[in-house]
């Protein structure tokens, strides 16, 4: 501790004018343009930028791990006073031993799945110089200063006996073994539930507090660098194009790029009767592309002809903030580049139903063990209307998803209907009609879309198998499809993997059109897209719906963007709704105490730190769900013996709004005021 | 665990029993009485008859297929046709020459694989690992009868290290026994080389380009303790279970191996059996390489389990 404090003025991370090239096919491709960026003591670094930026490029730079194919073709990188490049690969070891650590995005598979965690934990702090004897007992320690629950049993675990949260922990914990001073995250919260993001960000601010560590923060998500970061730096096709206090930057960019980005951001309140989001048109030039002028210029909607030949210089616009635009004076004026007109939802029409689910169990099996997924859902669906159903993972929303399309069967006494007539459980008994009528729009178009069928043969045996259409009707009806989903008809005969997650996904979403459906399902079908591409994705669902006046039940855990697109919103946990009604009257207090939490625990560029709420522990065992309230576990407006004892019913406190919760609405009006005076402010 | 060891021995029983039916119906498919054949063209069908009936040939199918089965699982294996001996005596010498034989080169090629894989996926893509993988997958491709012969000519015939003959005495030393057992191995680890080889190298690259060696490698420890450590262990997981099924080949299917070095194992004893319809024989050598074979795969099955902690401590917790 005292040397850090010791070696205060030089820079935890200095970066200088970092090149970086990827050699593919024989060619040298420029990845990273010249970065330069420096992290003070005990300082908080945010990266942001799309995917394909450099970002995680950066990160691994500044451990000197790349590729083979990798090269740092010119500039500096030096953490705690050391040239790193100049480094000897023992040198090298001995930094990442003792200087700098990582915590990845996916802590599942950064720890090896056959030797025990607590093993895992002693190696790194043998490998940073404690003694072995001492090591377990540090081990303990750290485990326990990562409030992980069961710090001893944890230790003998293997990381595939622990939840994602707490695989999380351990990866820190790991970091933090060497007591580094450097600490690099790489997106290490994005596979997370909020609520667990939520703890675990928490968990990271209060280690730096302790340790002092310096930390250099990757993410795609602003609300989580806006929480976590003193200062933020701007990717954009591996050159920085702004950078300054997080807080800042984040509420008065100067770059049209983080203006598009912060724009395209389903925020808190919006919804898609305000109108459409606006996006980022276009990519990110790819590694290796020549790039004149400013790397941006392609996709500004205020490029003039200076930006096309003279690079702009990173120019300072405030106090520790530059931007690299030549016209950074009005970068916030940047015109709106989705020119749709703002795309009037239809009205749900009320009183009938396009889809009924009654009493909907599914008992599962897993090891020997059975538990209820789903534990009587009772749900009825206007034609025209978007539903949106959030809740942590485990809670059945997947589950109830796939009742829906007919993928494995419910309980008997289960009944689910399609605009009035009852459906059979199992899609191989349902008609070809009720088939096509109801679709799915996967996660991850990756894993959903034949890797060997190009794009036009995907959408034709969709056409086929749904329309029983062929031959000229069927090569037109592909061609139309892809026009609603505004995915080039030059890309018909491409293959998936030619097509960027974007692209993909329109793909996913023609195919699950192409039966004409009249309720789609979508799960997470933005999740795994950046913020600008998502923005698209959800225009582009949102202008389908309304031309097609259909139905959908939308899975997401961002809460901004199923507020966005969604009328009514149900929340689930352990395979209940414990709460349903219209989108805004969910978002805003009175609400149940799960919802109260699961808004809270979202990071957003809204809420303050001060008034959130933290949900402890991980999600109950669906095998041995709480008696009484299955959330009084975790209830932080418990009231007493009530809650443990009696399950409350689903209860109508408002017309529409329903509420399973003992503690009655004007209570939780009472207790929840402050937070609505800050939402609504 | 348990439930898992289990369901693997029953689904073993069940492959056992269709075996046992498939080998049954297919030798009374045969062309040809019984009892015609070994009284000749020219005997009395009469005298044909009485044989047959005492064989108990002329029985139905159904009663032929349960006595059979019933003394099998007795361990009443009957009387070999051709050789007039019971068949569990033949049957248990061929079995205990096989196994000799599978053991020298077991103990030859695994170890040598393994090491060859592993080394070419740390040499991955440089000429060491372009020998080892292309050697290897051309030694696999050639037939065993031609390495043989290649082997044979080379080594015992101009060379003169090894013997040709691999019939020893049987009260002769292990190390002499080994040494005549070493020819004929050789066509085996060629065939195999490449094989476990390819396997092994598969396994160490997905394990070398895994997150949890890049967490490894981050951590600070030496290259040599990442390999050691986080690397092996994930990646011969796949061939540790390749390996045991392939004890099963090296048991059971050998009949080019040692007919061609004319050794007494079991393979031969089946070659023997089927050019003579000795049926008792060919049924109960047949079923003694299916129980060897499910014996190996359930062996891999065991091991594997018990090196993945997902499958040894599933069900628990």
């Amino acid at each position: 501790m005292s040397e850090k404090l010791g070696a205060a003025q030089t820079p935890a991370l200095q970066v200088t004018d970092l090149k970086l090239s990827y050699r593919v096919r024989g060619r040298d491709r420029e990845a990273i343009r010249g970065v330069t960026f420096t992290i003070n003591r005990g300082e908080s670094y945010g990266l942001v930028g799309e995917s394909g930026c450099g970002k995680s490029t950066v990160a691994y730079a500044a451990m000197r791990y790349l590729p083979s194919n990798g090269k740092i073709t010119s500039g500096t990188i030096v953490l705690d006073g050391r040239d790193m490049l100049a480094m000897d690969g023992d040198e090298l070891r001995q930094l990442r031993a003792k200087a700098v650590s990582m915590v990845y995005q996916n802590p599942g598979t950064a720890l090896n799945p056959t030797i025990r965690v607590g093993d895992q934990l002693v190696e790194s702090f043998v490998t940073a110089g404690v003694h072995r004897h001492e090591a377990g007992e540090r081990a303990l320690a750290m485990l326990r200063q990562v409030q992980i629950s069961d710090p001893t049993g944890v230790m003998s675990r293997y990381a595939h006996q622990l939840s994602g949260g707490m695989q999380q922990r351990v990866v820190i914990a790991m970091a933090l073994a060497s007591d580094p001073t450097l600490l690099i995250l790489d997106e290490p919260t994005t596979g997370l539930d909020a609520t667990v993001e939520a703890e675990v960000l928490d968990l990271i601010r209060n280690l730096r507090a302790t340790f002092g560590t310096s930390v250099l923060f990757i993410s795609h998500n602003l609300g989580v660098i806006a929480r976590m970061c003193d200062r933020v730096g701007v990717l954009y096709a591996g050159r920085m194009v702004e950078e300054g206090p997080a807080w800042e930057l984040l509420t008065n960019p100067r770059h049209p790029y983080t203006v598009g980005l912060l724009r395209c951001i389903p925020r808190w309140g919006l919804s898609k009767e305000l109108g459409a989001l606006d996006t980022i048109p276009g990519f990110p030039p790819g590694i290796g592309a020549a790039v004149k002028g400013c790397v941006f210029a392609d996709r500004c909607g205020l490029v003039q002809d200076i930006c096309r030949t003279k690079e702009p210089g990173l120019d300072p616009v405030g106090e520790g903030h530059a931007s690299r635009c030549h016209f950074s004076d009005i970068a916030q004026t940047l015109p709106s580049a989705e020119r749709d007109m703002v795309p009037r939802p239809p009205v749900p029409e009320t009183g009938r139903s396009a889809l009924s689910i009654h009493n909907l169990r599914r008992t599962m099996r897993q090891q020997g063990s059975s538990f209820q997924a789903l534990a009587g859902i009772d749900l009825e669906i206007a034609p025209g209307e978007v539903f949106g159903l959030v809740g942590e993972s485990g809670s059945g929303k997947t589950t109830l998803a796939r009742s829906v399309v007919g993928l494995g069967a419910p309980d008997a006494g289960s009944e689910i209907s399609l605009e009035g007539k009852p459906l059979p459980a199992k899609v191989g008994q349902r008609s070809r009609d009720q088939v096509r009528a109801i679709q799915i729009v996967f996660q991850n178009p990756d894993a959903s879309l034949n890797r060997r069928h190009a794009v036009r043969q995907i959408l034709g045996r969709a056409l086929t198998k749904l329309t029983g259409v062929h031959g000229e009707q069927r090569a037109r009806r592909v061609v139309e499809l892809s026009e609603s989903v505004r995915l080039d008809a030059a890309l018909l005969d491409a293959l998936p993997r030619q097509l960027s997650g974007g692209l993909k996904q329109r793909v996913g979403i023609a195919r699950a059109f192409a039966g004409e459906p009249h309720l789609v399902i979508c799960d997470e079908p933005t999740s795994a897209l950046d913020v600008s591409v998502q923005a698209a994705i959800l225009n582009l669902l949102v202008r389908l719906q309304r031309d097609r006046n259909l139905s959908y039940i939308f899975i997401s855990h961002d809460l901004g963007v199923v507020r966005y697109i969604s009328d009514r919103i149900g929340v689930l946990y352990l395979g209940r709704l414990m709460e349903v009604g219209p989108a805004d009257v969910v978002f805003r207090a009175p609400h149940h105490p799960y919802t109260e939490a699961l808004l809270s625990a979202a990071p957003s560029l809204e809420v303050r730190e001060e008034h959130r709420i933290r949900l402890s522990g991980d999600v109950p065992s669906a095998a041995k769900p709480p008696s009484g309230c299955v959330f009084h576990t975790r209830c932080p407006r418990k009231t007493g013996a009530i809650c443990e004892q009696e399950q409350p019913p689903l209860a109508e406190e408002e017309p529409g709004h329903f509420i399973r919760c003992h503690i009655p609405i004007e209570e939780l009006r009472r207790l929840q005021k402050p937070e609505a005076a800050k939402e609504a402010g | 665990m348990l439930r898992f060891l289990l369901r693997r021995v029953a689904l073993a029983l069940v492959t056992l029993w269709v075996l046992s039916v498939i080998i049954f119906l297919a030798s009374h498919a045969l062309p040809g009485d019984v009892g015609r054949r070994i009284l000749g063209p020219f005997a009395d069908p009469r005298a044909v008859a009485t044989l047959d009936h005492s064989l108990g040939v002329d029985r139905p199918l159904l009663v032929q297929y349960l006595t059979w089965i019933g003394g099998f699982v007795h361990g009443d294996l009957g009387m070999s046709l051709s050789f007039h001996v019971p068949v569990s005596q033949l049957l248990l010498r061929g079995l205990g020459n096989s196994v000799k034989l599978a053991a020298v080169a077991f103990v030859i090629v695994v170890p040598l694989s393994i090491f060859g894989g592993i080394v070419a996926a740390l040499r991955r893509g440089r000429l060491l690992d372009r020998i080892i993988t292309v050697g290897g997958l051309s030694a696999t491709a050639m037939p065993e009868f031609v390495t043989s012969i290649v082997l044979i000519l080379v080594l015992s015939i101009s060379l003169k290290v090894l013997p040709i003959s691999v019939q020893v005495p049987p009260d002769a030393d292990p190390l002499t026994q080994i040494y005549h057992l070493i020819l004929p191995s050789l066509p085996l680890v060629l065939v195999l080389f490449g094989y476990i080889a390819r396997i092994t190298r598969a396994g160490m690259i997905e394990a070398l380009e895994s997150d949890y060696t890049r967490t490894a490698v981050l951590k600070g420890l030496p290259w040599r303790t990442v390999v050691i450590r986080h690397v092996l262990r994930n990646a011969l997981m796949p061939t540790i279970a390749v390996v045991a099924t392939q004890t099963g080949y090296l048991i059971g299917g050998l009949v080019v191996i040692e007919t061609m070095f004319n050794y007494q194992g079991i393979g031969q004893l089946l070659f023997t059996a089927v050019s003579q319809k000795d049926f008792p024989l060919i049924q109960a050598g047949v079923m003694t390489v299916g129980i060897v074979y499910l014996g190996a795969t359930l062996l891999a099955d065991i091991s594997y389990s018990l090196l993945n902690p997902r499958i040894r401590l599933a069900g628990r917790e």
